[in-house]
């Protein structure tokens, strides 16, 4: 059946746990995790609430796939209001903890309330427990884990915790799993910390079970993992370098979001790729890469496990960072990195360690940084304001920065309030490069047009998971598009937004579809799932997500006139690169893809549209 | 007339030994094709997959058509992906 069955529910406010049956009816129209978990959320929770109050709830929950023998069968997903959006969050995170959760027999689990003291939850199996975590508050995602695991003696038990970050109600904070996978965006540590929750921590020992037919599934499985492994870029591409592959590819085609967008080409792009990762370094003579890595289940194994060098200067004195740990990927790289113009790699390590360590965004914080240091460059910010001579490439305040966002020090409250309030604060809101106060990820939208759609209409604020049209514009996944006209995305968009939602809401990675299409997932849920869940039936749910979202969002007070891009990317051209002299074509390819959505003129949904799918 | 050849991720290893940056200067003919410049690599078909000139795209028809430049960019990955 794939579904336990079964949610628990956590009222913080009163200290009870209670299991509830899982709504069926809900799971056969919105399949499990993002879409289930969204589901619920909608209908429980008033969509004007402020999300740090208790009257906002928190769900982390699985897919039908999650724990089981698919591919990549991991993922989890936190799914809330947003915190740094005010929108709706699904934040989708690997690891082991999805898995673990499936394991102890629970599909979702419901926090709703504030605790009045800290505490974090306990789940072994049927056995739920709210424990004190006064112990544990202030402490680091890492000695979180590491403390849990001890205290209960028992080192297989998954943990996902926040930081300091979530903690001080930074807007970008995450919540962190298995030390280095994180639930990354839009805020949902910062919800977890509103709610004095520290961790939750798992054990199960009853591996899943109620596969509807398991000859089937597994046939199907096999074959899914099958056309993983012969697809060069899934078997070989991703296994070998990385995400981080995508730096000098982004860069050569000037799509490369540079100095908070200022540019579209970094002139150090190479020092921080995939490719310097396996480079040699002249102080030690290792590589900076150490191993790849893999999630649960997970047959690409597309991780990065690096070491960074003991001799800079961000660690020399902290042995404790000297060791293998997670990172880099292409979007912290990125962010870490081009979008304030660094050029170290190693700085950018140290930086990723420490998002991971206190819990916090790499992408926020790194374009949160690079608007500061434009506002620096512009001269509205001094160096007595920031504490640090906050240039454009400077890796020293790039370190010095993230240390005092994560404790919470002096400028870096501000920056822990994400880009678009530090930017309206200082009298420059355009130079937040933003949507729904979400920023950016590593692709300027001047040079792959469909991605400022991607973006602007994105439900969870700018972001490149809801909409990945790169794979198409520019890798050529499933078909190559040309990625500098308008021509055609309103519709490739559409597409991507609705078959991501239903890998998302099946509990498997989106890695998948650089090699899968839909039709390599459906056999797989419908062998697992109880009921039909024919290429249509999909389809139609993936849409019907997608419609829920913006319908929740709408009642949360969003607007068309939030579906829209930063004035710099429409009205300033990409200086260099195949896009010179082009900005994005927002206005042209937004009501078009309006109208091929089925929603007025002002984005909302037709009763037609909303009939259709039963919303 | 001098072109830049471009070889990244597991195609690095195809540049002549010593070449850094993943870059080597070659000495074409005037209007060398794609192909031609990229013959002497012995790259395997199978991996000469996003084929970049100056960072436009140019499709596998194409290739045996497209014109270089002096000063031209030529930039060729396997297939690869990331997010």
């Amino acid at each position: 059946m794939g579904w336990n069955r079964k949610v628990l529910r956590v009222n913080l406010t009163a200290g009870t746990c209670t299991p509830e049956p899982l709504n069926m009816a809900w799971a056969n129209d919105y399949l499990g995790s993002r879409g289930l978990a969204s589901k619920y959320l909608v209908e429980e929770i008033d969509p004007m609430v402020d999300p740090l109050s208790p009257e906002n709830k928190m769900i982390m929950s699985t897919g039908p796939l999650t724990g089981t023998m698919a591919s990549t069968g991991g993922r989890y997903t936190v799914v809330t209001k947003g915190a740094l959006t005010n929108a709706i969050a699904c934040s989708n995170s690997g690891g082991y903890f999805g898995a673990e959760m499936k394991f102890a027999g629970w599909d979702m689990i419901i926090f709703e309330g504030k605790s009045p003291k800290p505490v974090y939850l306990y789940l072994e199996n049927d056995k739920p427990e709210l424990r004190d975590a006064a112990h544990l508050w202030g402490k680091t995602c890492w000695q979180t884990e590491e403390t849990i695991k001890a205290s209960h003696q028992d080192p297989l038990i998954r943990v996902s915790s926040i930081g300091a970050a979530g903690e001080n109600a930074v807007l970008f904070a995450c919540i962190v799993n298995d030390l280095h996978r994180a639930a990354g965006r839009s805020g949902v540590g910062a919800v977890m910390g509103s709610k004095n929750l520290k961790a939750v921590a798992i054990r199960g020992t009853k591996g899943v079970s109620g596969i509807k037919d398991f000859p089937a599934f597994l046939a199907a499985a096999n074959a899914g993992k099958k056309v993983l492994a012969d697809n060069a870029v899934t078997g070989q591409g991703l296994p070998k370098y990385g995400t981080q592959v995508l730096m000098n590819v982004i860069n050569e085609m000037g799509a490369l979001p540079t100095r908070n967008h200022r540019d579209v080409q970094f002139e150090e792009a190479g020092k921080i790729s995939a490719e310097a990762m396996h480079e040699r370094r002249p102080t030690d003579g290792r590589t900076h890469l150490v191993t790849n890595n893999a999630c649960f289940g997970c047959t690409i194994a597309c991780g990065r496990i690096s070491r960074i060098d003991e001799t800079h200067f961000s660690v020399k004195n902290s042995p404790k960072y000297w060791g293998a740990h997670g990172g880099l990927e292409y979007e912290a790289a990125w962010a870490l990195g081009a979008a304030n113009g660094v050029g170290d790699l190693e700085a950018l390590q140290y930086a990723n360690l420490l998002c991971n360590e206190h819990g916090m965004d790499p992408i926020s914080f790194g374009a949160t940084v690079g608007a500061a240091m434009e506002l620096y460059d512009l001269g509205i910010l001094s160096k007595e304001q920031i504490g640090v001579d906050a240039q454009f490439g400077s890796a020293e305040a790039l370190c010095k920065l993230v240390e005092m966002t994560a404790h919470g020090e002096g400028f870096g409250v501000e920056l822990g309030q994400g880009s678009a309030r530090m930017c309206a604060k200082y009298g420059r809101p355009d130079l937040s490069m933003s949507v729904k106060s979400q920023e950016f990820p590593a692709y300027d939208s001047r040079g792959i047009q469909g991605m400022g759609l991607t973006y602007a209409t994105s439900n969870r604020g700018a972001c490149h998971l809801r909409s990945y049209t790169v794979a198409s514009e520019v890798l050529g996944i499933p078909v190559k598009t040309d990625p500098l006209t308008t021509d055609g995305k309103p519709e490739l968009v559409k597409a991507f937004q609705d078959a991501t939602s239903v890998f998302d809401a099946a509990g498997i990675c989106i890695f998948t579809s650089f090699a899968w299409t839909l039709a390599d997932v459906q056999p797989q849920i419908q062998a697992a799932c109880e009921g039909d869940w024919s290429m249509e039936k999909l389809n139609e749910v993936g849409e019907r997500i997608w419609n829920m979202e913006r319908q929740f969002n709408l009642a949360a007070g969003f607007t068309a006139r939030d579906d829209d891009l930063p004035p710099r990317l429409k009205t300033e051209p990409a200086k260099t690169g195949p896009a010179k002299g082009l900005v994005n074509g927002i206005d042209k390819m937004k009501p078009e893809y309006y109208k091929i959505r089925g929603w007025n003129t002002e984005g909302v949904p037709e009763k037609a549209t909303l009939d259709r799918l039963g919303l | 007339m001098r072109v830049t050849v471009k070889l990244y991720a597991t195609l690095s290893d195809y540049l002549p030994p010593g070449s850094k940056n993943n870059r080597v200067e070659v000495e074409v003919v005037e209007c060398a094709a794609v192909d031609a410049v990229l013959r002497p690599f012995s790259l395997p078909p199978k991996l000469t997959h996003l084929v970049l000139v100056n960072g436009v795209f140019i499709p596998p028809e194409e290739r045996a058509s497209t014109c270089l430049n002096d000063g031209d960019v030529l930039a060729v990955w396997p297939p690869i992906a990331g997010g």
